[in-house]
């Protein structure tokens, strides 16, 4: 890992003109000088890898298991192309493209992937990616508070309740307020949002599909909210985008989602990619990277790095966001994914989802003392009440091989959810995994 | 790197064509999605063969610099080499096909990685805590004033002000800023560090943190940390280090021991993981004791033999990602530090040192370096001493494109003119600082000779030099049929 050797690093300690390399830290107070860290001995490439292999073997169980498990991580076949592309070292070792002339190759790459962000969501502007779903959010409410100079905002309890908790970490000293609007089996309560709604709220947040997987009908929202003066931030899942409203067509601001189900792993949790597209008239609000399309001194097409007045390396203190750098690698899986996918298999993959989760959701219903939760349209996540424990449910699936059942009840301490249970299935999710589960099921009610 | 245009992927697109088959479905399933819900028109995504694809992609990868095919001196960045052993742990199956809420006492591998990670972290530190969860430094860096402003709020104290030095990164004044503080700008001074002095003009009871970095990002030592931190501390307020440049400090010296009380560290930086294009990172945010209980949740700990996510932080301040930050970051960042081990961490940072020191001895003989005292991981150079050819830097950095060579950070630190920021890290040969110099020299008397080559510059990539004057008034941001 180091360039140079002891002979060579003698010699160019003589060129720098020192005789030690103590005379080089001599800035450094004497008193903080470490002698040597110790605790933790180096390892040989090899004994790395023989080391991976015994952490490798703790989660085997997990590893080889089925997954009918969402909730913001989805299981999704990723074709091999993506991988391939996405691991040349050309793209994996370079940084942000701060030199355009040099980085040509990855910026046409983000300018494609704001066009199909803009695409799959009908909005009109994309950045180039933020951390992952539930920080996109935050940045999407911050931008709504700055936009309209408003304090307060709406946001559905059928969000998923992790990307809230974050989102109130990201308000703590900022001013704004969130204020939570009930749902109503298993969607938000549009009547609470007129309700609600004064002129003091910035925005209103909704998702569809929400936590519980169920759809909402979000007609006349965005009249609602755009005659109290303020913005619609529409969460959704970028897979459904074959077959759902896009936020354009409900007639949302600023669009937000979790790229992770566009070709990225599931990976114990991230990296994931943050999705964030506003309409034209929000797009210098906008926080992070935005490429953008422009000529170079012969007039030959060209890319760069544009509207830079806003971030925080220009702008500082007044930047509209802190956000630096982000996830382009995997903005570059997402775009790769939909090229490989295209217009009619983003269709086709959205069909699958509905018949897997729907065959899924009618055969656990079908097993004694089980029953679904809701009666709303879903795409593949969908709540069964479970006639025993949910949490020792989950504990049990995984030591029969099955990753799923996630107990609404440690997300949401309301009675009615006491024996919820939320499963996913996808299109990795065949008839065979399906047959697995239910028999599982049976096995322990 | 051929000049040769590539079209974009819209452009390739024809009606029909596919790469990716999926198993068919009967319709029917789609009346499960009543009408009023469902899309009008799909999206227009390409429709491209995967030979499109694979060629489009590989030809467009062909068009980055990178450090595998680059020397790449991105002051305050960190542009070593990445071992491809890291890679290869990240793609393998046992951890990237884990769902994160699988019930931890099957996925105990990633926990205890977790648990790992965050010791090693916690004896380079010096620090008593680790959150792993911060995504990338920004978001570190951000969890760390949330914490701070929640940490007073509970002792009952509404400080207001945030002091940061004036050769801060930008995103620490946008973090205090995000989090309602004002934030006071403190002067270096000539040697280009933060004077004791000075900061007491400045501090005051209303003042909640100091944010350093440390090194600086001229690359200097802040000699006076101790005083520094002491001046803060009898003020009550409490000292931030931003980690971005802890390249320079690894088994040298600890910020644990220099009175900071929270860091965020870089683990794309310092730690091996390669930076992909602009993420993903992972920004680690490590804390004193007394600070602890305000980490974000779920943090990871032992319960006899097993280990287990803890969510009963008394004062944590909630999360700031969707699950446990950038996972395969911070198993790269594990594998990069069970490879080095606690001994190898010296050498890595004197190496860097070394590299640096050795570049600077060879550059101030072409360029000024305004700070010119022993330099740490980095230094800055200026070319003011060239506007009198009408070069300035930025033609130096696209004159060095040229040559093969990713140029230097510019126009940063915001206090040295036309300023040069270069890293060379430990992982350059000498050969490799030797060709950087003797490029220099070549532009540097194509300068005086020629400019009108450096200004015209580059001349060897894809596109000649980037209107960005023009994207940013004509902004053109996605693909349009018209387009």
């Amino acid at each position: 890992m180091i360039g140079h050797t002891d002979e060579e690093r003698a010699k160019m300690l003589a060129e720098i003109g020192v005789s030690s390399f103590e005379e080089l830290i001599q800035n450094v107070p004497e008193s903080i000088r470490l002698p040597r860290i110790s605790g933790f001995s180096s390892l040989t490439e090899q004994e790395i890898c023989s080391y991976l292999t015994e952490l490798e073997n703790l989660n085997r169980k997990a590893s080889d298991s089925i997954c009918f498990l969402g909730a913001g991580a989805y299981d999704h076949y990723i074709p091999a192309v993506v991988d391939e592309i996405c691991s040349r070292s050309e793209f994996v070792t370079a940084y942000t493209p701060y030199q355009a002339e040099a980085s040509q190759g990855i910026l046409q790459a983000l300018f494609e992937f704001q066009t199909v962000v803009c695409e799959l969501l009908g909005m009109e502007v994309a950045n180039a990616s933020l951390y992952d779903g539930a920080s996109s959010l935050a940045e999407a409410v911050l931008l709504a508070a700055r936009h309209t100079h408003r304090k307060k905002i709406l946001i559905s309890s059928t969000v998923h309740p992790l990307w809230r908790e974050v989102v109130r970490t990201y308000l703590i000293g900022s001013g704004v307020e969130l204020t939570e609007i009930p749902a109503n089996e298993g969607v938000v309560d549009k009547n609470r949002i007129q309700e609600l709604l004064t002129d003091s709220y910035a925005a209103v947040a909704l998702q569809s599909p929400n936590f519980f997987g169920c759809l909402e009908d979000w007609s006349e929202v965005s009249s609602i909210v755009h005659n109290a003066g303020a913005l619609f931030i529409a969460i959704t899942n970028p897979l459904a985008s074959g077959i759902l409203k896009s936020p354009g067509d409900w007639g949302a601001d600023i669009a937000v989602c979790e790229g992770q189900p566009l070709g990225i792993p599931l990976s114990f949790g991230g990296p994931y990619l943050g999705i964030l597209a506003v309409k034209q008239e929000l797009m210098r609000q906008i926080p992070g990277r935005i490429v953008g399309m422009t000529k170079d001194v012969n007039g030959k097409r060209a890319f760069t790095l544009t509207l830079q007045t806003r971030e925080q390396h220009i702008r500082r203190a007044r930047a509209t966001s802190n956000i630096c750098m982000s996830q382009t690698l995997m903005a570059l899986s997402a775009l790769v994914y939909l090229c490989a996918v295209g217009k009619k298999g983003i269709h086709e993959v959205g069909m699958m989802n509905i018949e897997r989760s729907h065959t899924a959701r009618d055969r656990i219903c079908a097993v004694d003392g089980w029953k679904a939760m809701f009666s709303q349209p879903f795409f593949n996540e969908f709540v069964v009440r479970c006639p025993g424990d949910p949490l020792k449910l989950a504990e049990y699936l995984s030591t029969r091989g099955i990753i799923g059942g996630l107990p609404l009840a440690s997300y949401y301490s309301e009675p009615e959810y006491k024996n919820g249970v939320l499963f996913c299935a996808t299109e990795k999710n065949t008839a065979a995994n399906i047959d697995k589960l239910v028999s599982t099921l049976r096995e322990c009610t | 790197m051929s000049k040769q245009d590539i079209s974009l992927i819209f452009e390739d697109s024809r009606p029909g064509r596919r790469a990716l088959r999926f198993q068919e479905v009967d319709n029917k399933w789609l009346g499960e999605i009543p009408a009023g819900l469902r899309r009008g028109h799909p999206p227009e995504l390409p429709e491209v063969t995967e030979l499109e694809i694979a060629r489009h992609f590989t030809r467009l990868s062909q068009r980055n610099f990178n450090i595998d095919a680059n020397f790449y001196p991105l002051g305050s960045c960190t542009m070593k080499y990445n071992p491809k052993v890291l890679e290869r742990a990240a793609r393998k199956k046992e951890f990237i096909s884990l769902h994160p809420l699988t019930v931890p006492s099957v996925v105990q591998g990633c926990l205890r990685i977790y648990a790992e990670t965050e010791e090693c972290l916690k004896q380079i530190c010096g620090m008593d805590a680790f959150s792993l969860q911060p995504a990338a430094g920004a978001q570190g860096e951000l969890t760390g004033v949330k914490i701070c402003r929640a940490y007073f709020e509970s002792r009952g104290e509404n400080r207001k002000k945030i002091i940061i030095p004036d050769t801060a990164h930008g995103t620490n004044p946008a973090s205090a800023a995000l989090t309602g503080y004002q934030v006071i700008e403190a002067k270096s001074d000539k040697h280009g560090i933060l004077n004791p002095e000075r900061l007491k003009q400045v501090m005051d009871k209303d003042v909640a943190l100091i944010m350093i970095t440390n090194p600086n990002t001229l690359g200097l030592f802040e000699e006076h940390i101790l005083e520094i931190s002491r001046i803060a501390h009898e003020a009550g307020a409490l000292v931030y280090m931003d980690g971005a440049n802890m390249n320079a400090l690894l088994g040298i010296a600890r910020p644990g021991d220099m009175g900071v009380d929270m860091l965020h560290l870089n683990l794309h930086k310092t730690f091996g993981s390669p930076h992909g294009s602009g993420g993903p990172g992972s920004g680690p945010l490590g804390v004193k004791n007394f600070l602890k209980d305000y980490l974000p949740v779920p943090v990871v700990t032992k319960k006899g033999d097993d280990y287990v996510f803890d969510w009963g932080l008394k004062h944590s301040i909630g999360r700031v990602h969707s699950f446990y930050g950038n996972f395969l970051v911070i198993l790269r960042a594990f594998v990069w530090l069970k490879m080095v081990g606690s001994d190898g961490l010296r050498q890595i940072s004197e190496a860097a040192i070394v590299n640096a020191n050795y570049l600077k001895a060879k550059v101030r003989e072409l360029l000024e370096v305004p700070y010119d005292s022993q330099c740490m991981h980095e230094f800055v150079a200026s070319a003011v001493s060239l506007k009198q050819f009408g070069v300035r830097t930025l033609d130096i950095a696209k004159r060095l494109l040229d040559f093969g060579i990713h140029p230097p950070t510019i126009y940063f630190p915001l206090i040295v003119h036309e300023a040069l920021m270069i890293e060379p890290t430990e992982s350059e040969s000498p050969e490799t600082l030797d060709e950087f110099v003797s490029c220099l020299r070549q532009i540097i008397s194509e300068a005086h000779n020629s400019p009108e080559v450096l200004t015209g510059s580059p001349h060897n990539m894809p596109v000649g030099r980037v209107d960005e004057t023009y994207a940013a008034r004509n902004p053109v941001l996605r693909w349009t049929s018209k387009s």
